[in-house]
């Protein structure tokens, strides 16, 4: 019992912990061994925690037994267990497929590193979720941060190391203002406590220091969650770094930071007077939709499949942030389900992606000529990503733009309705561009015959095929988002 | 009268205004300068800025550390020099990961100007690019 009441330290001590280890074992088959362990022990205690708390409201830990709010306090709500087990649910998944990934992308001396920034990256995004501590919050959020550089920079590529040179300036500079915003709110409040913040900003009388907060944390966290125009760093970072880092990253890095967003937003400056003042929900909501429609115009003409589903998972952040703005229990479901849906959907086509690099020499379009033919299952688990992104009925997509529509036309906002789909539209043609090049082209001739390892293919499959599921049977996602949605929204 | 207790807030401002002209110009570097090696600098001056925005609010003119003892009534808030303890590792952290990188891109391109190096990829055809 006792190990049960510390199960939300361990959520983030057990990959912190594997990560030294990786380093001082050195034989990269021992690092694999135990980072494996520990992201699949971090997706257990995920998945206890988020029993429990469907179970019985909110679990409260206070490290080192200093009550909050002085004390760090790990506090586990429907919202953040719902992204737990996200994170460390894609972490057990690309793990595994990384063994083979990282074989002919990364050179052999470098694995165990790559294990080692792995489960950090982990603990960074896994501490992200769980702390309600805001300056914690920064800690693991530049943790996860420094990390993910080092991982995008180990891209055989040249530009990759570009990319995360450019990464750790956005990153860095995005991660500041954050910091910025919580010392303003600090200097006012006197307090750390996301809870204790809450309500003791409902009592500060002068707006004018709390709006500079709320605009110092909305553009940190913008920049870290490549809102647009924002993501500049993103579509270099997830072409170039190396397909497992890419397919994590995409599934989990932006969605923990748009995580923060929301909760800052509903936990800490839901109260304060501040927010009534200047129109948050309506810049967020034209932001969204300029990220919805120009992301997805610039992903059309991408003739790189990395890059392009890279600008496509700005847009998709688009839809995310679409469904904050609403202020709605529909939007915030939306936008709960969605970063789950995306990040199934996205993980998977960057993993299949990389299956396909494997095989055909690389991923631009020119390449995959003919992959229907040569490669049928990893080419019809693309295209049924593709149509998850697109939000076609049956796929998980579906779900959360369903909600959006539905949180738009509750608003009696017709326009943004037809605009949703509008944009949805656009990921209609670029995902053609792929069906285009897999289906309506002769296979290239000079293919050699190499095959994707199993260790790559089954867990990627394992995405498709949630992806899909999750479609089919949504009660489960969808009845955990409402929950957490009615809880942001609830009277407190 | 209202000339001298403006000039007292501007003292009494004194840190915020030397806080705002490193956030500034260490932002303005960032951006302005092509030099990878200046980047970081330009960002280390703002990442320094935030650690005045912490400390100099904390102290309290004629407050002690906070020892309890009978012989003190003030104290400084000791907990911002905690926190900022945590963000200077983080900010060495950071430019010591810049630095290993802006290396190896002089390795990699054989220079560490911004735009030359991204004139190098403009045309990646000449280039083998693995």
């Amino acid at each position: 019992m006792s190990v049960m009441a510390h199960l939300p330290a361990l959520q983030v001590v057990v990959p912190l912990m594997a990560a030294p280890l990786t380093v001082l074992l050195r034989r990269r088959d021992l690092a694999f061994g135990v980072a494996l362990v520990a992201s699949w022990t971090a997706l257990v205690i995920a998945v206890l925690l988020w029993l429990q708390v469907e179970a019985g409201g909110t679990l409260s830990y206070a490290i080192g037994n200093w009550p909050p709010p002085w004390g760090i306090e790990y506090r586990v709500d429907r919202l953040n267990a719902f992204v737990l087990v996200l994170v460390a649910g894609l972490a057990a998944v690309v793990l595994p497929y990384s063994r083979a990934s990282i074989e002919a992308e990364v050179s052999s001396e470098q694995h165990y590193l790559f294990y080692t920034m792995f489960v950090l990256c982990l603990t960074g995004l896994l501490g992200m979720a769980i702390t309600g501590d805001a300056f914690n919050i920064f800690v693991f959020l530049e943790i996860s941060s420094l990390s993910s550089y080092v991982l995008i920079a180990l891209g055989r590529d040249r530009r990759a190391l570009v990319a995360s040179y450019q990464y750790l300036i956005m990153g860095t500079i995005g991660a500041t203002f954050f910091v910025i915003g919580i010392g303003l709110l600090y200097l006012l409040t006197g307090t750390l406590n996301l809870a204790d913040l809450g309500r003791r900003l409902a009592l500060v009388d002068n707006p004018r220091p709390v709006l500079a907060a709320l605009a110092f944390i909305t553009v940190g966290l913008s920049l870290k969650l490549a809102l647009f125009p924002l993501h500049q760093w993103l579509p270099n970072a997830y072409a170039y770094a190396p397909t497992a880092v890419a397919a994590f990253l995409s599934g989990t890095a932006t969605k923990v930071a748009v995580y923060v967003l929301i909760r800052l937003y509903y936990s800490v400056f839901s109260d304060a007077q501040a927010f009534a003042i200047v129109p948050t929900e309506q810049m967020l909501l034209i932001l969204g939709l300029l990220g919805a429609f120009a992301a997805s115009t610039i992903a059309i003409f991408q003739s790189d499949l990395k890059r392009l589903f890279a600008y496509s998972s700005v847009a998709q952040i688009g839809y995310i942030v679409l469904g904050i703005s609403f202020h709605s229990v529909n939007g915030l479901t939306a936008s709960i389900v969605h970063l789950a849906m995306h990040g199934l959907a996205k993980a998977a086509v960057f993993m299949l992606l990389g299956g396909v690099a494997l095989v055909m020499g690389g991923t631009t379009l020119a390449r995959v000529q003919g992959l229907g033919y040569r490669m049928p299952f990893t080419s019809l688990g693309i295209v049924i990503c593709g149509l998850s992104l697109v939000g076609v009925p049956g796929t998980g997509g579906f779900i959360s733009k369903w909600h959006l529509i539905l949180a738009a036309l509750e608003r009696g906002q017709w326009w943004l309705a037809f605009l949703i789909v509008g944009s949805s539209l656009l990921a209609a043609a670029y995902v053609w561009r792929f069906i285009e090049a897999a289906y309506f082209n002769e296979p290239r001739k000079d293919i050699g015959d190499a095959r994707v390892p199993w260790s790559m293919a089954l867990p990627a499959l394992l995405l498709v095929a949630a992806s899909v599921v999750f479609g089919l049977y949504s009660s489960v996602v969808l009845e955990s988002a409402r929950a957490a949605a009615v809880m942001l929204l609830g009277p407190r | 009268m209202k000339t001298a207790a403006a000039a007292m807030t501007l003292w009494g401002h004194f840190a915020y205004f030397v806080t705002v002209f490193l956030m500034v110009v260490g932002l303005f570097i960032v951006i302005a300068r092509s030099n990878l090696i200046k980047k970081l600098v330009g960002l280390g001056i703002f990442q320094t800025s935030v650690y005045l925005l912490y400390i100099a609010p904390g102290k309290l003119v004629g407050g002690t550390a906070p020892i309890l003892s009978d012989a003190f009534t003030v104290y400084s808030n000791p907990l911002p020099h905690v926190l900022i303890l945590t963000a200077i590792v983080v900010g060495v952290a950071t430019l010591a990961l810049g630095l290993a990188l802006v290396v190896r891109i002089r390795e990699a391109y054989g220079g560490i100007e911004e735009d030359e190096i991204l004139a190098l990829d403009e045309k990646p055809e000449t280039v083998a690019p693995q």
